[in-house]
């Protein structure tokens, strides 16, 4: 077991492992931080989504919580205006290619990008930017799931799942720019796929691509 | 180490060494500039000329391939030596000077000066490059070889000194190799320039066995190619750093990843470490010594994030060249999680000659903070583009008007994009600035790896941010959400801005988030992406202002906010070019005999503007396009 330390987040004292990633510290005591990739058994998190930023003191940006290891006396601020203009901006990119339904979502009500919209009181909408085109095609082929494209949010936690929990390897990335996507090797349908449809990846997935 | 074996080794390889090149002296050599660059101009037709009259006229010659001297704008090049003669330069040669300069030359006594460039050495007759304003200006550290000795016989670089700094450093201990380059304060060149001396340090402090050594050659940046040219002129001065580095940080192996558009730059690559096997320089026992390092030319694949260090290591282990956040650093888990040395080509160059001559020697180039010298590859409007190496805190004025000679024709400079896709448009009030690491980040730009392109007075600055922005755009890896969608959201508003579709308020969204994707993104090729938008932005406001709230493109370069017009009190009636050079058939001579362009056809090649006889200048272009009713109207 390592260390016990004290910091500081938003002016209450916590006392956390050392060494823990601070994103995981702040959720474990009840206070939010907005993420989407970040996967608590993942040692080296792809900090991909940005939108974990915080303030820490001796800092002279704001930084990923889910990138950095809790010190003795750290201290922190989950909010301040340049972190809320950085959260704004990622969040909004990130809905400008997104098929933004809600009501007829199957995820409406458990959807992270709703979660972080009511924590932040941000807008599920694109106000400063153009919709992008994203891609619409359904893979509907296993029995048990759907995987939606047009919600993708490139997270990777199905992709990390896959591999690292189920062992199986169907998902993966491919492609670069905005046409990265998660998809199986070959872009072959996920039945054809080494997929053994345990289910892991609909559950981590935090929209509602894969339902 | 054994002193006395190492010194000895080295004094019989530099003897054969020597016993070779005084052979080269007693005869007449041509060394003709065969790197890339030559070759595009056509540089081996020219050896071949040479090669042919040589051979027809029976003569005692050799012909001997060079690399790159750095005046690419006057390529081909060709230097003569000639017992009892200054070794002489020709520039534009073409295979009839080639054959002039065999029977005049080489048969003759007349070494042709009107045809010379430059003499190497001093002499009564010909200037030589301390004469000229750029041999005033320009001092070589690393460029000091290329094009004077034949990349492809590790005899010449040895006769030259080469691997005396090896065989110095072998007889250091190693950590005094990293205390001497700590003290050089020698700072990366692939662009962040970090202390490479503290970069060794951590790595050879790092826990971890095996440890690498990697050289980064994969020079993205379009309009750069000094690594291209260094690797290819003289790759025996990357691979003597890379082994000293390896023997300092304590690493077996060692990689050169090499873009493969670049097949010269690995060929002479993979031809030099066979050549230092051959001679012991590589392999188990280096010098004889009982420290083993050997290397291997990785080619990669091209991509230009594959630059960023954690991305290359990932494509050499067979993954998909993807960046990772830092820390870790390669120095502490790199290639195969283990740590790694990755410094760029030009790096490993300057650490021969600083470990031979000391730090204190390398710090007298340069600035306190910024020692030695700055290359760059100079390009656009500038009338000697080439490879050109200043001390660091030059300026850049000294740069472009004293060593590039300043901008050809009747248009003004009006800006120089410094550091490639990554670096700042600079404006004509910042050339007073030293160029250094920190000077040039102030001003909005980085010193990135080495790209300087003019422009002047013809180029549109929101079409220039536009087209760097399309670059990292395509190039984005895609994975984190600042990149990915913010370079393609702010291209999208550029677009619109240079098709006369922008909005007042797009500038500040334009703005906030260039610096919200330099703030947040994951990577440096997002975090500098904005660079050139930001500076544009800054220093050439009035030009996007004038896009968007009078359509105009005041240096009449975007397509939608211009119309070709052929100004009929200029048009001389009789000439007929502009109606030929037309792709589309828009340009017609109307009953009066004077020509005209049918603007429905009109593609805006500006074909018709370029075949126009200058004693004419008939053709102009009007922006905003509706000043061609005016034109026309006053008929
Ligand atoms: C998008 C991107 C592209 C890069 N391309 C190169 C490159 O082509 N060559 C290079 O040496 N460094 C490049 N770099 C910088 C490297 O990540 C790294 O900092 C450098 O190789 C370290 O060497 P140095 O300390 O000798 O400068 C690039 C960085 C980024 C973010
Ligand atoms: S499918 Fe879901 S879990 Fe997978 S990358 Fe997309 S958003 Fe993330
Ligand atoms: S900044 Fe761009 S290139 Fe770097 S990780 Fe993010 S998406 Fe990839
Ligand atoms: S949760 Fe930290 S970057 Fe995504």
């Amino acid at each position: 077991m390592s260390k016990m330390i004290t910091i500081t987040i938003d002016g209450r004292k916590i006392t956390a492992p050392e060494g823990e990633r601070l994103l995981w510290v702040a959720l474990q005591n009840g206070i939010y931080i907005p993420n989407l990739c970040a996967i608590k058994e993942n040692s080296r998190p792809s900090a991909s989504c940005r939108l974990c930023f915080v303030e820490v003191e001796g800092f002279a940006a704001p930084v990923t919580s889910c990138t950095l290891p809790v010190r003795e006396g750290m201290v922190v601020k989950t909010r301040s205006p340049r972190v809320d203009r950085l959260v704004q901006t990622a969040f909004e990119l990130l809905l400008s290619h997104h098929r933004l339904e809600c009501s007829s979502c199957p995820g409406n009500g458990s959807c992270e990008l709703q979660r972080i919209a009511k924590e932040r009181r941000l807008k599920l909408r694109v106000k400063r930017y153009k919709p992008l085109e994203y891609g619409t095609e359904i893979d509907d082929s296993p029995k048990t799931f759907v995987f939606d494209r047009s919600k993708c949010v490139l997270c990777g936690r199905c992709v990390w799942i896959c591999h690292n929990i189920a062992k199986v390897g169907a998902l993966g990335f491919s492609r670069r720019g905005l046409r990265r996507a998660v998809t199986t090797f070959g872009d072959i349908p996920l039945a054809d796929s080494p997929c053994t449809e345990c289910g892991l990846c609909v559950e981590a997935c935090p929209v509602s691509a894969l339902y | 180490m054994n002193s006395a074996l190492i010194e000895e080794y080295y004094a019989k390889i530099k003897s054969e060494a020597d016993a070779k090149i005084e052979t080269l002296r007693e005869k007449p050599v041509v060394w003709i500039g065969t790197a890339s660059c030559g070759k595009a101009a056509g540089a081996e037709k020219v050896k071949e000329a040479f090669e042919q009259a040589i051979k027809n006229n029976n003569l005692d010659v050799r012909v001997i391939e060079v690399g790159c001297m750095g005046y690419c704008y006057a390529e081909p090049l060709a230097v003569i030596s000639k017992p009892g003669f200054p070794s002489i330069c020709y520039g534009y040669v073409d295979e009839g000077l080639a054959n002039r300069l065999v029977e005049d030359f080489l048969m003759g006594e007349d070494p042709c000066y009107e045809y010379a460039l430059v003499a190497l050495e001093a002499n009564d007759y010909f200037p030589t490059f301390s004469d000229f304003p750029r041999g005033v200006y320009e001092e070589k550290i690393i460029l000091e070889h290329c094009g004077f000795i034949d990349p492809g016989d590790i005899d010449h670089y040895i006769a030259r000194e080469g691997y005396a700094a090896l065989a110095k450093a072998l007889r250091m201990r190693p950590e005094e190799i990293i205390s001497e380059m700590k003290d050089s304060m020698l700072r990366g060149r692939g662009g962040a320039g970090f202390p490479t001396g503290i970069k060794w340090e951590t790595c050879r402090m790092a826990e971890g066995e095996p440890k690498y050594v990697i050289c980064n050659g994969d020079e993205g940046d379009p309009g750069a190619f000094m690594d291209r040219n260094i690797l290819e002129s003289n790759p025996h001065q990357v691979i003597e750093g890379m082994i000293i580095c390896a023997y300092a940080v304590g690493a077996s192996r060692g990689y050169l990843y090499i873009r493969a558009e670049y097949p010269q730059a690995i060929m002479q690559v993979k031809k030099a470490i066979q050549q230092a096997r051959g001679k012991g320089l590589l392999g188990s026992r280096v010098m004889g010594s009982e420290f083993g390092f050997d290397l291997e030319v990785f080619e990669g694949s091209g991509a230009f994030v594959c630059g960023e260090e954690t991305a290359l290591i990932s494509s050499m282990e067979g993954k998909m060249g993807i960046p990772r956040q830092r820390p870790p650093h390669p120095a502490v888990s790199g290639f195969h999680d283990k740590p790694t040395v990755l410094n760029n080509v030009k790096t490993f160059c300057y650490v021969p000659p600083v470990i031979r001559k000391g730090a204190d020697w390398f710090k007298s180039t340069g600035t306190p903070e910024s020692p030695g010298t700055a290359v760059f590859s100079l390009v656009g409007k500038v009338s000697c583009t080439g490879l050109v190496e200043v001390p660091m805190g030059t300026t850049l004025r000294n740069v472009i008007f004293d060593v590039g000679e300043g901008t050809p024709g009747e248009k003004g400079f009006k800006a120089v994009q410094i550091g490639g896709p990554s670096g700042g448009c600079l404006p004509e009030s910042a050339l007073d600035l030293p160029i250094d690491f920190d000077s040039l980040q102030e001003a909005g730009a980085i010193m990135g790896s080495g790209g300087l392109v003019v422009m002047d007075e013809d180029d549109c600055m929101v079409a220039v941010a536009r087209f760097f922005l399309e670059f990292t755009q395509h190039e984005s890896c895609g994975k984190c959400t600042f990149c990915r969608l913010g370079t393609r959201q702010m291209l999208d508003l550029l677009t619109d801005i240079t098709k006369g579709e922008g909005k007042p308020e797009h500038l500040e969204t334009l703005r906030e988030l260039a610096e919200d994707i330099k703030a947040g993104s994951l990577c440096n090729l997002g975090k500098t992406a904005p660079n050139p938008v930001l500076t544009t932005l800054r220093y050439f406001r009035d030009e996007y202002e004038a896009h968007i709230n009078e359509r105009v493109c005041p240096a009449r370069m975007c397509p939608e906010l211009i119309v070709f017009y052929i100004a009929p009190e200029k048009c001389s009636k009789l000439c007929n070019v502009c109606v030929g050079s037309c792709p589309t058939e828009a340009v017609y001579t109307r009953e009066d005999g004077l020509k005209a362009i049918n603007q429905e056809k009109c593609v805006k090649c500006n074909n018709c503007l370029k075949a126009c006889p200058p004693e004419y200048n008939a053709v102009i272009k009007l922006s905003p396009p509706e000043l061609l009713k005016e034109k026309e109207g006053n008929q």
